[in-house]
């Protein structure tokens, strides 16, 4: 007989389902089904139970092919690495619950480095525009009980986020929205005819590109001020019509995904965006939510901001806070050659960065700590597997609206594998004593200049 | 007025953050208290003698001191960075953050900066001889004041997001900037004389933008008023007068909404006209491309 686990939350995207029931082998090491998750969510589950997984730490030798070590040994080269380096980079804690991320930051602080998330690839414009002005927000529960006109701009949930529209946005039926869809008018924006687009009532195909010219459009029109005829592509008459939806709504709501994010423009599109909303404000209640990726990277931001008071990108080489994405987030500071070793944690930039970032991480002493193989573990000086979150191991996780989560422990891990808190407590633990071995005033690197 | 001059030995390996060498910075000390000067890589600190060859000596106060920095800064960060007064001159390129937060005196950078020069600018001169990177005369991170006061002239062409947040002061482009100038501009001038990319002027409150070349898209909250003739540099020139961003708030005087400013010269082809021809042009290209018939029949 195998035992179920209820409520458990799902270790994949922003939505950070928590209604997930997962069956498991009796003796508790193994996943057998998933219900209620959506395919890519269930895969994950099912993926713990792979065959081929990686669970001891693997060193890269010299001729390219990889040993494998200890997990002694891999917190030896880890703490070694950091306590060598000038300015170390910590990329990554998107994948990972908010206690290990706390971890790493106290590692940060030890040998003066710099923590980046996921965010710097995806949604750390937001990040920027909510600093710049703010962000009237609110909760996925309130939207699935009061929303009654839901637009999504640069976003394709219907593929990214597979249950937001059935769990959230369009289809439940809530407290206030008692007809579910068909009470709610659905405005989607995206240069492509997407999946989602194709469910709208209004659909808006603009030109790639132009979507802060749109949004400046959108702002024009909720102010009554006339417009050029065509504005991204889209004819005036359009764009009054959206906006009259908007006005008439009771409670509307903007989501926002990469296709704003990462779209020329950047941060300023979504400082737009927010704009439209505070606009919005004058006429009817309104909130934007981003749409975030990864579980948890909504998580580092936070643990981040409570401990520093920066959401990502954040550099403690000088012994104190400093942000400037442009300067201190990951792809600069390795395109520029600005940091001599990197860690990289639960995620992957060997899929996701471009090839001169991915050239740098393989040339500096390099440390990928994620569950699996992946292209970034392909170019690390040593990988280290741990046991995957949320799934072998709970923690606090943020929900895409910064909604704390606490994660359930399905499984066990693999016979002997760590977690990555363990592990990372354990280099901060080393660090410390490598530290405390070092005389006083001996500089770690022997940097020969002016002789 | 006396004249400190400092020489890079090598390269940092990293990059190397020096805040220190201002004419504030060195302003009345000796040659061994400059060369013990805190210079930073990374977590390390090391004296500023262990990079720079030091020469001659500064004034007693900052006014009174004129710094060259010569040598390959390429790798130099905050050069001249808060600096009150006296003079600067920067030999070669430098990194970023050139004259950011700069109050006062002259700034001269021989070569391209990398992004970030002038932010928070209040007064002086920067004179950027080549490129500037993104964020010239922009506010820093979170930051709403931005450029206050002073003047940046940059020779060559700017990068994205120039006068973010701009509140007063001028910036002068002889060449080219990319996109976002003046994004949330509350006030100050900037001219660009060679061309623009879209979002010119984009959520402008107040201000002026003078164009004298082209913008391939206008933002949509700009209407034409009238032409005007504009004088820059002694010539007087016509030019088509915009204001805007219309989506934006805007004060009242005397019950009219005081907009921001957008100048763009006459001369210049119609922007709308060219942006129709180069898409056309891309999308036969595009079809050309992707001539089998498979491919064009699913397109
Ligand atoms: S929508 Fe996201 S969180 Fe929910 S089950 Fe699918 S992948 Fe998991």
């Amino acid at each position: 007989m195998a035992k179920t686990v209820t409520d458990v939350t799902c270790p994949f995207c922003g939505s950070l389902c928590d209604d997930i029931e997962v069956q498991v082998s009796d003796d508790g090491t193994k996943v057998l089904e998933v219900f209620n998750a959506c395919a890519i969510g269930a895969a994950k589950f099912l993926h713990t139970a792979a065959k081929d997984r990686v669970t001891r730490p693997r060193m890269r030798q010299e001729d390219g092919s990889y040993k494998e070590v200890s997990y002694d040994e891999a917190i030896e080269y880890t703490a070694h690495m950091f306590v060598n380096s000038k300015k170390p980079l910590m990329y990554g804690w998107s994948n990972t619950n908010c206690e290990a991320q706390s971890v790493g930051h106290e590692i940060a602080e030890a040998t003066g480095g710099i923590v980046d998330n996921t965010a710097t690839v995806c949604h750390g414009p937001s990040l920027i525009a909510i600093q710049d002005v703010g962000i009237p927000s609110c909760t996925l529960g309130e939207i699935k009980n009061r929303a009654d006109v839901v637009l999504f701009w640069g976003c394709n949930p219907a593929h990214a986020h597979p249950r937001h529209l059935s769990k959230y946005s369009i289809f439940p039926r809530g407290f206030f929205t008692g007809k579910g869809h068909k009470g709610r008018k659905m405005i989607v924006v995206d240069p492509r005819n997407t999946d989602t687009m194709k469910l709208a009532d209004v659909p808006l195909q603009l030109e790639q590109g132009r979507d802060y010219e749109l949004l400046s459009a959108f702002r024009v029109a909720i102010r009554g001020e006339e417009l050029p005829e065509k504005v991204a592509g889209i004819p005036r008459e359009k764009i009054y019509e959206a906006v009259e939806v908007m006005k008439n709504g009771r409670f509307g709501v903007i989501f926002f995904g990469m296709g704003v994010t990462q779209s020329l423009g950047k941060n300023h599109n979504i400082d737009n965006a927010i704009m439209v909303t505070k606009d919005m404000n004058e006429y009817t209640k309104f909130a934007i939510i981003a749409m975030r990726g990864h579980y948890n990277v909504t998580g580092s931001g936070q643990v981040m901001g409570w401990q520093w008071g920066f959401p990502f990108a954040t550099d403690l080489s000088r012994g104190f806070a400093r942000y400037n994405p442009g300067e201190t987030t990951s792809n600069d500071l390795l395109r520029r050659r600005e940091v001599d070793a990197i860690m990289v944690f639960a995620s992957d930039p060997g899929s996701h960065f471009p090839i001169s970032s991915v050239r740098e991480i393989a040339k500096i002493p390099s440390v990928a700590v994620v569950p699996d193989i992946n292209p970034t573990t392909e170019i690390s000086k040593l990988h280290v597997p741990v046991a995957v979150n949320a799934i072998e191991t709970g923690g606090c996780c943020y929900r895409m609206d910064n909604v704390p989560i606490d994660a359930r422990k399905v499984v066990e891990p693999p016979e002997g594998m760590l977690t990555d808190l363990e592990f990372l407590t354990r280099v901060r633990d080393r660090i410390a004593e490598l530290k405390a071995q070092a005389p006083a005033g001996v500089r770690a690197s022997a940097e020969a200049v002016g002789a | 007025m006396e004249t400190v001059t400092l020489t890079i030995k090598k390269a940092p390996t990293l990059y190397l953050e020096a805040e220190i060498i201002s004419p504030d910075g060195l302003a009345g000390k000796t040659a061994d208290q400059i060369r013990a000067l805190p210079v930073h890589m990374g977590n390390e600190e090391f004296t500023l003698g262990e990079f720079f060859d030091l020469a001659g000596a500064p004034g007693a106060t900052a006014e009174e001191t004129k710094v060259v920095v010569t040598g390959d800064l390429s790798r130099v960060k905050y050069l001249g960075m808060k600096m009150s007064g006296g003079e600067m001159v920067i030999e070669s390129d430098a990194d970023m953050y050139v004259g950011a937060w700069m109050s006062g005196g002259t700034l001269t950078a021989k070569g391209n900066v990398d992004s970030f020069a002038g932010i928070g600018m209040k007064g002086g001169l920067l004179e950027i001889n080549g490129n500037a990177g993104n964020y010239t005369g922009s506010a820093y991170r979170g930051d709403w004041r931005g450029m206050q006061g002073g003047k940046i002239h940059v020779k060559g062409n700017v990068r994205s997001d120039t006068g973010y947040f701009m509140n007063g002061g001028e910036i002068v482009i002889d060449g080219d900037a990319d996109v976002h100038v003046g994004t949330h501009a509350e006030g100050g001038k900037i001219v660009i004389k060679g061309n623009a990319k879209s979002r010119l002027g984009g959520q402008m409150v107040e201000g002026t933008i003078i164009l004298l070349g082209t913008v391939d898209v206008m933002m949509p909250g700009f209407k034409y008023v009238r032409d005007e003739e504009v004088d820059v540099d002694g010539k007087n020139m016509l030019m088509s007068l915009y204001v805007g961003d219309l989506g934006e708030r805007h004060r009242k005087r005397k019950g009219e909404p005081i907009y921001g400013k957008l100048y763009i010269r006459k001369a210049a082809p119609a922007a709308a006209e060219s942006r129709e021809v180069r898409l056309a042009r891309a999308r036969e290209a595009r079809k050309a491309r992707f001539a089998s018939p498979e491919e064009t029949a699913s397109a």
